[in-house]
């Protein structure tokens, strides 16, 4: 079996945006989830000597950033939480009845399967993405995710516009293909 | 020079245009070759198609990624508790 080793200077490089989309569908709130996602690389930082390297890095991090996501349920699931949504509904005597209906599922709103969905979508490119070589998959990002313009990348790399496109089409190419095993 | 008022273009180069599309940095002029193109060539309308589901799905994914800002104070921060706990 594969020893695995953990290089904590490569974890906000490889591993934030994959962790972040993990969470972010699940607590469907952008500063939790960046918190979040700190907590797990700081706990993952204090428990680096549990590391036994069965597990790949990445699936070591979910597995805490996992605990935190149920942590932070546990906590808004707290009695206080749970009093308050009870005391708004018996407080309006006039609505009675009326909190059937409002509890029914809103079929435009966000559901489990379209979270589940949306999770899956954002994982499925992430690992896609990680398929790429280096290089390729850091330009795809800057270029597509983060809408850095062609000029500031080119000045970045050292590289002239037409080598930037190249590298974005073999890049498009394999994410296509891998996404079309994946997803289309 | 010439080559540019060639309605003709050949498939790598409208693949090249359709990447370009996807970012909004083709001009009309590249667009119209492109399209010319598109009518008869299977594998480019195959590489338009494909392309634009990718550049559809990132899109919609957009909103549950980091922003670059959002990156780099992570990254501050935790290279603050990563040099706390070498020492």
């Amino acid at each position: 079996m594969t020893q695995h080793e953990l290089n904590p200077n490569g974890w906000i490089k490889n591993y934030s945006d994959y962790l972040f989309n993990y969470t972010i569908v699940r607590v469907d709130d952008r500063e939790i989830a960046k918190d979040l996602v700190q907590e797990a690389f700081f706990a993952g930082l204090r428990s680096m000597k549990n590391f036994k390297g069965e597990a790949s890095e990445r699936t070591w991090l979910i597995s805490i950033l996992k605990r935190k996501i149920i942590d932070h349920y546990r906590k808004i699931n707290s009695n206080k939480g749970k009093a308050e949504v009870r005391m708004n509904y018996n407080a309006d005597n006039e609505s009675d009845g009326d909190w059937l209906e409002e509890r029914v599922a809103d079929p435009y709103a966000s559901n489990a399967e379209t979270v589940i969905e949306n999770s899956e979508l954002g994982l499925a490119i992430h690992d896609c993405l990680s398929t790429l070589p280096e290089k390729q998959a850091i330009i795809f990002k800057m270029k597509t995710i983060d809408n850095f313009d062609t000029e500031t990348i080119c000045n970045e790399f050292n590289i002239t516009s037409s080598n930037l496109w190249v590298i974005v089409h073999r890049a498009r190419t394999a994410m296509a293909n891998c996404m079309k095993k994946n997803w289309f | 020079m010439k080559n540019d008022y060639n309605v003709f273009i050949p498939c790598d180069t409208a693949q090249h245009t359709c990447d370009k599309t996807q970012y909004d940095e083709a001009s009309i002029w590249e667009k119209v070759k492109l399209s010319i193109h598109l009518i008869h060539c299977k594998a480019c309308q195959t590489y338009t198609k494909n392309n634009h589901k990718l550049t559809k799905l990132m899109n919609e994914n957009k909103e549950n990624n980091l922003k670059i800002d959002e990156r780099e104070s992570l990254e501050a921060l935790f290279r603050k508790e990563l040099s706390r706990n070498d020492s």
